[in-house]
């Protein structure tokens, strides 16, 4: 019987069996060793589709998603807007099932799209140049570092402890291949900088606060190292970009700009750089040119760096990045533009100022860390983090980030336009009858 | 001329807009609640910043504007797609509606493991499903793509040999390997040795010997079929040479379409392997991602498999995330593109193990079939079987003035897409095609009667080949000034020109 997504007949495979000269398929699979052929293949049986809606709606349904909950966990993943638009476009077809643009006359929507989303990253940072994109915003800060690394010539990696630690063990995974060495330092430490290629913080950092960006700058620069910001896309519609303190590379995660929580990936690294820097960077790079009749058009440029051309002396071996992901980006900012992300940004960080404040006023509560803060903060709870939490989940409410570790009983909470008044107020009610 | 999969891209207009041309002060694009908070005072002015450049469109502008660069595009949607070593087969659209549902489009990462034990149901479901189709032991479905789970699997190579006191830092790769494996090799801080392929385009096992007997190797990388889509007939062998000298195999599982279900990776005795879920099992291509590379383990090395890895609880029934013992860390925030994961599982669930076995019959019919039509107009370097992908050379052609490359952009003109050129590089001029199991016999004849007019042009006019493509929304692209003067980026101040 004939498969749906497998066209070929009867007919048309013995048509094909006899232009090639051979009487079954079987002849075809000659070169495998005998013994090995035709092993057993222990799967589940196949599915129609209404079967397997059926049984992943089923499967689907065994999760609570914080999309569609009151949600006060950020920590590298956030609940923003996502305009309808932006699933809409991005899952036509003639995106969704296009290759990498290596033949650039047939993909110049791809093309055209990826030369887009540079220059929006660019305006964003600041930056002269930026890239396709990356896996997220961990290892898009991972190949910073390593890209610093080979710009210095120098072999070690220094990090702020205020970075979000999951993002410093991609860092130590991705240095550990290539021998550097990883330091973390306090931010008032910076003065051990020494003989270190790059210092790389968070911004804000993983706790929600803003570093003083000034006094990194002068000392990493004064040391000869690169700096590498990471940021919040979403806190540039309001915040300096990096470029004004003085970063060298900047690297963000772009998950907050229309891409779906979707349990953690996909997600785009965003990597952008000054212009100098620009023959070290790993990823894709478009440019734009002319074709024979003198029309602009687009087209993968500068690939000397990379995997296909370079092999063992690229800048990095990322071939597929996420660029579906990164189309998603392009057309949320297309869409928010310049007022949108700035309105946004601004309800940012109205709303987490609001639950801060009416948190703190809470008997028990506090809030431990001083600063500038956007959009996420730490409270320190009159409980242990994981019972205030349990209590919030019964509740219908999924609470911040059990942060205990670092500060004790503390819980690392985000608030995003998508939090509405009621839900910060339900909050901090459940918060108050913990007690 | 047989146009039946013309997919009718438009001709580009002169001076193409972007967004920030298309721009007007004022508009908006979508609607935003007012603040229903009371407002705080913003940050001191030095935090903040003065200017911020973004497009100002309407939503029907954002629409139109996406839509018809859209309409510039070649996908399978839209056609025949033959890249070797790519694996351009049908999206399932049902996959699309299955990964959109708010059960699996909704969860944040960091949601309590009992709020999302659906999510973690799939994951270590497909995770021993993929450990089945490759005859391994334990899967991690953490990298985000083949790249990065080669970069797993040589770090795991290395950090196992470590752990055994028998520290390695040399990495074999053939000469036709695909770039990705001498940079992972590199960016392992390994130092990269090349094995030539013989005569018939199988590693030479002479050569293989002699860079084993020198010592000191990690791992020897080897892709099965390899790049020419040809079977290493060897394969048992080699691996027992290379387990001999005390190094590991690695499988890049890039063209595992050829081989679902006919045999095991690890029964040819591969220890780690890497597939693409976006090649083989159907998950789109994107224009370039995203993808996802998990990688599947014999059990002595699943100790050091990237952070985290699906666990099932037996007692409890209950799934969990968690770093395996020795594990080389993680390769991103979170652990992988889960959206990806959703589709891939739904096609093995949709397909079944008599379905994977079909699918690989019928693409390598369809590449052999490609091959008996297209041998006598275009030089084939290896004289046997394929598998599923057939590589030619345009040498032929080359010698009356017409290049591979030229040939691609003729195709163009009878509405295919190119197929993969320039790779291998062991092949001169080299055309990779990679038809796969979805294309009807009606679209590979097309294809043929194009492939064989295009044979008929170069000798009867050469010009009008080296001239295409013809049709396109665009001619051919100046690529040597966009990389001697880079334009990489809009920029306010050359805003009107073209």
């Amino acid at each position: 019987m004939s498969h749906p997504y497998i066209p070929a007949t009867e007919e048309d495979r013995r048509a094909m069996l006899e232009a090639i000269g051979v009487s079954s398929v079987d002849e075809l699979f000659a070169d495998i060793p005998a013994e090995h052929r035709n092993p057993t293949l222990d799967l589940p049986p196949p599915l129609s589709e209404p079967e397997l809606l059926r049984e992943l709606g089923a499967m689907a349904g065994r999760n609570r998603p914080a999309a569609q909950m009151p949600c006060f966990l950020g920590a590298g993943a956030y609940r923003h807007f996502i305009p309808s638009v932006v699933g809409q476009l991005v899952s036509r077809g003639e995106f969704l099932t296009a290759y990498t643009p290596y033949q650039a006359e047939v993909s110049q929507g791809t093309l055209q799209t990826v030369f887009e989303f540079q220059s929006l990253v660019c305006e964003l940072t600041g930056m002269d140049v930026a890239n396709a994109g990356m896996y997220d915003g961990a290892s898009a800060l991972a190949e910073a570092c390593l890209m610093a690394a080979s710009i210095t010539g120098r072999e070690r990696i220094g990090l702020l402890s205020t970075v979000h630690p999951r993002y410093v063990d991609v860092v130590r995974t991705y240095a550990g291949g290539r021998g550097l060495a990883v330091d973390l330092m306090e931010p008032d430490a910076v003065a051990r900088l020494g003989d270190h290629a790059c210092l790389a913080f968070q911004q804000p950092n993983f706790f929600g606060y803003l570093e003083d960006a000034d006094v990194l700058s002068w000392a990493a620069h004064d040391s000869g190292a690169l700096l590498i910001a990471a940021v919040d896309p979403v806190s540039l519609g309001l915040l300096r970009p990096p470029t004004d303190y003085g970063a060298d590379i900047a690297v963000a995660e772009g998950q907050p700009l229309g891409v779906p929580l979707s349990y953690g990936g996909p997600y785009v690294g965003l990597f952008a750089c000054r212009g100098e820097y620009l023959r070290q960077m790993p990823g894709r790079l478009v440019g734009r040119t002319q074709d024979a009749e003198g029309r602009s058009g687009y087209v993968m440029t500068l690939q000397t760096r990379e995997q296909h051309i370079r092999r063992e002396r690229s800048t990095s071996n990322i071939c597929t990045s996420q660029q579906l992901v990164a189309l998603a980006v392009t057309v949320c900012l297309c869409t928010l533009g310049k007022q949108g992300l700035r309105r946004v940004a601004e309800l940012c960080y109205h709303k987490a100022h609001y639950a801060a404040s009416e948190i703190a006023r809470l008997p028990g509560y506090s809030l431990p860390l001083e600063g500038v803060f956007f959009k996420e903060f730490v409270v320190r709870c009159p409980l242990p983090t994981a019972e205030v939490n349990r209590g919030l989940l019964e509740r219908g409410i999924i609470g911040g980030l059990d942060v205990s570790d670092r500060i004790e009983n503390g819980m690392l909470l985000c608030v995003t336009e998508m939090s509405t008044r009621e839900e910060i107020d339900a909050l901090v009610q459940a918060l108050g009858e913990n007690l | 001329m047989n146009r039946t999969n013309q997919p009718g891209l438009r001709r580009r207009e002169l001076g193409a807009a972007l967004s920030f041309d298309l721009s007007r002060p004022g508009r908006v694009g979508c609607s935003l609640p007012p603040c229903d908070v009371p407002p705080s005072e913003l940050p001191p002015p030095g935090c903040l910043r003065d200017e911020l450049i973004l497009p100002e469109l309407s939503q029907l502008d954002v629409v139109r504007y996406f839509t018809r660069l859209s309409q510039l595009n070649f996908g399978v949607d839209t056609g025949f797609y033959p890249l070797g070593s790519c694996t351009m087969k049908y999206n399932p659209k049902l996959h699309e509606d299955v990964a959109g549902l708010p059960g699996f489009a909704g969860p944040h990462p960091l949601q309590p493991p009992e709020t999302v034990q659906g999510a973690l149901a799939l994951m270590y479901e497909l995770q021993g499903l993929l450990a089945e189709v490759t005859g391994l032991d334990e899967v991690s479905l953490t990298p985000a793509a083949g790249a990065q789970g080669e970069l797993a699997g040589i770090l795991m190579a290395r950090a196992y040999q470590q752990a055994r006191g028998d520290p390695r830092r040399r990495v074999l790769v053939p000469d036709s390997a695909h770039g990705t494996n001498p940079a992972t090799a590199a960016m392992s801080g390994c130092q990269v040795v090349s094995v030539a392929s013989d005569g018939q385009g199988n590693t030479d096992l002479t050569a293989l010997a002699q860079a084993l007997q020198e010592g000191d190797v990690a791992a020897l990388m080897l892709t099965l079929p390899s790049t020419l889509g040809l079977f290493e007939p060897n394969i048992v062998r080699i691996a027992g040479m290379v387990h001999e000298a005390g190094a590991l195999l690695y499988g890049d599982g890039a063209n595992l379409n050829a081989l679902l279900g006919q045999v095991k990776l690890g029964d040819l005795g591969f220890d780690v392997v890497h597939l693409n879920l976006h090649k083989t099992f159907s998950t789109p291509h994107g224009g370039g991602g995203p993808g996802c590379g998990p990688i599947a383990v014999r059990a002595h090395l699943a100790p050091f498999l990237p952070d985290p890895h699906v666990r099932h609880d037996e007692q409890s029934g209950r799934y969990v995330l968690a770093r395996p013992e020795r594990s080389i860390g993680r390769l991103g925030a979170f652990h992988g593109n889960f959206g990806v994961m959703v589709r891939a599982y739904a096609y093995l669930r949709s397909m079944g193990a008599e379905g994977l076995r079909q699918v690989s019959e019928q693409a390598v019919l369809n590449a052999n079939y490609l091959l008996a039509r297209l041998r006598d107009a275009y030089r084939l370097p290896y004289d046997r079987r394929c598998m599923h992908e057939v590589v030619f050379s345009g040498s032929r052609q080359k010698a009356r003035g017409v290049r591979t490359l030229d040939v691609a952009k003729r195709l163009i003109d009878y509405g295919f897409h190119p197929p993969t050129i320039y790779f291998p590089l062991i092949v001169d001029e080299a055309l990779m095609i990679e038809p796969t199991e979805s294309e009807s016999k009606e679209t590979l004849d097309a294809f043929c009667e194009a492939m064989l007019a295009i044979a008929r042009e170069a000798e009867e006019d050469p010009e009008l080949v080296r001239s295409a493509p013809h049709e396109a929304p665009l001619r051919r692209l100046d690529e040597a000034t966009a990389a001697r003067r880079p334009v990489l980026r809009w920029r306010r101040e050359e805003a009107g020109r073209a």
